[in-house]
């Protein structure tokens, strides 16, 4: 690593004369003092950064790990306990439901988080009016507290007098039971979350589609491509690295959901909502078995990092382009 | 307004008549369809909470109220005491961005200008927890401020259990470095070369020069500390001390749904007052988010 840059710019006070060989030895001590000051005000400059990184990031994720193995007890130490966390952990019946549940979630989300905001984009970028308008409406409800949208949606989702089966009521189309049934509670789930998050991969869409040189269409006319082949030809892949990233971000981002089981359903009915974050949950705070929340965890992030371990690659394969 | 750039439809087409008609059909759908997906959400929401409980529970619903209570709103605000809540809010909100500054902008400067030997490590290992989502940390992340390692303390029920973790945060402080990156090195010089010091070099040469990036970790910072709601409910149990999102869902059950609904508008209209002043600097964050590699 370079050292403080700059170093050499720097002026020395005016000196008297003294024997050449003197100064340099001086001049040589000063600018290693110099040296290690930098260092040393660098390092205070870090150290705040590092304590909180050091006890709320760095400890958590190795402690994580030891967790899983261990019984947590807080009036005495923790004891080892080897596998009997992961034991306890297999024998749930639960375990299988959730990280169905979860994946489907993901899955729902995908087709649905995914497809409506790059669609729209696609749309918005070829409207010369009302762009303001689009922007700040598809933005709105990212501002908004998740727990507010969650018990605003609740409450949208009624069957009886909510808003939503009165405007399926309205239109003439079945009504649903959503929330309420096991069938329909996963995507109600899902809509609320992409109806909430949209706006910000919309946004980034339609960034991306702003830096699409003209010229890229204007030839693939030339060469008799219709306006399908041109969104296939031109658009996807000129934004396939954006796609990409955000696609494997949203991966990781619904597979912790959370906050809208835990606010609308509870987990129920019938299970069909409880995901593997809710379960931890359960585990920790409910049960109190922070060794066995810890250990399913544990499973939760293997699976995450090895998501976010295609995302670095993604990004890393791009910067060499 | 009318931007010439080129997009995915011929210009040409959009000079016919029929082009013509089908992009003003287009956007007039458009137009329709944002405002039902986005606005009338956030109108049922506002005018639910300015019905009375009997229209509220009738089926079907009235789109219009029939009898306006605006009052609502004030008397949501004193039986639910909102005064208490939001300020437990602003405390965590504000408290988190003052650390986030205090702890983020010196760490980003030194990585960023300073360099220290190990700095490129220490900047990877922040960057690692990008990888590791917090929540998925959550029960040794809640263990750690049950009992803080070295110092044995337990910050339950205190807004530092809020404000701490905050300021681990990784993003914000690779946003700031970014930035610092594109902040010349001669004039630091120069600053040097004047007399100043490391700390009068950032305070009155690259501060200044970063207001726009300050901007927008400040209201990333803001906006997240508001929307929280799994870490307060778990390290704030005390309920006099909780913020508006553990405190609504806290009472979602046993509160009348027009006061609860009225507090679920007041509670998001800080920050949809905030997004409407500050649309320029939240948007322009999106694209900061180093996507573009």
């Amino acid at each position: 690593m370079a050292a403080a840059p700059a170093l050499e710019t720097s002026v020395a006070p005016p000196q008297p004369p003294a024997s050449p060989a003197a100064v340099c030895r001086e001049r040589r001590a000063a600018r290693r003092r110099r040296a290690v000051r930098e260092h040393l005000t660098a390092y205070g400059f870090l150290c705040a950064a590092v304590v909180v990184f050091a006890l709320f990031s760095w400890w958590p994720i190795i402690r994580n790990v030891l967790l899983s193995f261990q019984n947590v007890n807080f009036a005495t130490a923790n004891t080892w306990a080897g596998t009997a966390n992961f034991a306890k952990l297999f024998r749930d019946p639960l375990l299988v439901t959730a990280w169905r549940n979860t994946a489907l979630f993901t899955a729902y989300a995908l087709v649905l988080g995914f497809l409506v905001p790059f669609l729209t984009a696609v749309l918005l970028n070829e409207f010369r009016h009302a762009r303001a308008y689009f922007r700040v409406l598809v933005y709105l409800p990212v501002m908004l507290p998740p727990v507010v949208v969650a018990l605003m949606w609740k409450w949208f989702y009624d069957p009886g007098p909510g808003l939503l089966n009165e405007v399926l009521r309205t239109l003439h189309l079945p009504t649903s039971g959503w929330l309420d049934s096991s069938s329909t509670s996963l995507v109600s789930l899902v809509i609320v979350s992409t109806w909430a998050n949209m706006g910000t991969a919309t946004l980034i869409y339609l960034a991306a589609l702003q830096t699409i040189p003209g010229e890229l269409y204007e030839a693939a006319e030339l060469d008799g491509a219709n306006l399908w082949q041109r969104l296939r030809h031109v658009t996807i892949p000129q934004t396939r690295f954006v796609l990409l990233v955000l696609l494997l971000l949203q991966i990781v981002a619904t597979m912790q959901v959370f906050t809208e089981p835990y606010v609308m359903t509870g987990g129920g009915p019938d299970d069909s909502t409880v995901t593997v974050m809710f379960l931890v949950y359960r585990y920790a705070f409910v049960y109190n078995d922070f060794g066995t929340a810890s250990a399913l965890s544990l499973l939760l992030l293997v699976v995450l990092a090895a998501f976010s371990a295609l995302y670095l690659r993604a990004t890393r394969g791009a910067k060499e382009d | 307004m009318a931007a010439s750039t080129r997009t995915l439809v011929r210009p040409g087409v959009l000079r016919t008549r029929k082009g013509k008609l089908v992009y003003w059909t287009a956007l007039a759908v458009a137009v329709a369809l944002f405002a039902v997906a986005f606005l009338v959400p956030l109108y049922w929401a506002a005018t639910g909470a300015m019905k009375s409980s009997a229209e509220l529970a009738r089926n079907p619903p009235t789109y219009v109220p029939e009898h306006w209570h605006p009052e609502n709103y004030a008397h949501a605000w004193r039986e639910m005491d909102l005064t208490r809540y939001f300020l437990n809010t602003v405390l965590l909100a504000g408290g988190a961005w003052l650390i986030q500054l205090a702890v983020q902008v010196p760490a980003a400067y030194a990585l960023s200008k300073l360099r220290p030997r190990f700095g490129n490590i220490v900047l990877g290992l922040m960057l690692v927890t990008l990888m590791m989502p917090a929540t998925a940390l959550l029960v040794p992340a809640y263990l750690t401020v049950v009992d803080v390692p070295l110092v044995n303390r337990n910050l339950i029920n205190s807004p530092s259990a809020v404000w701490l973790p905050a300021a681990a945060n990784a993003f914000n402080i690779y946003l700031l470095k970014n930035f610092f990156d594109r902040v010349p090195d001669e004039l630091l010089d120069a600053a040097r070369i004047d007399g100043a010091g490391p700390i009068g070099t950032m305070w009155r040469i690259v501060l200044p020069l970063s207001r726009p990036i300050l901007a927008v970790v400040s209201i990333l910072s803001v906006v997240a500390a508001w929307k929280d709601f799994l870490w307060p409910l778990l390290v704030l149990p005390d309920p006099a001390r909780q913020p508006l999102s553990v405190f609504l869902q806290r009472v979602s059950q046993d509160t009348p749904l027009n006061s609860l609904v009225a507090g679920l508008v007041m509670a998001s209209l800080p920050l949809i007052a905030l997004f409407l002043v500050f649309q320029r600097q939240i948007i322009a964050g999106l694209g900061a988010g180093g996507l573009k590699g």
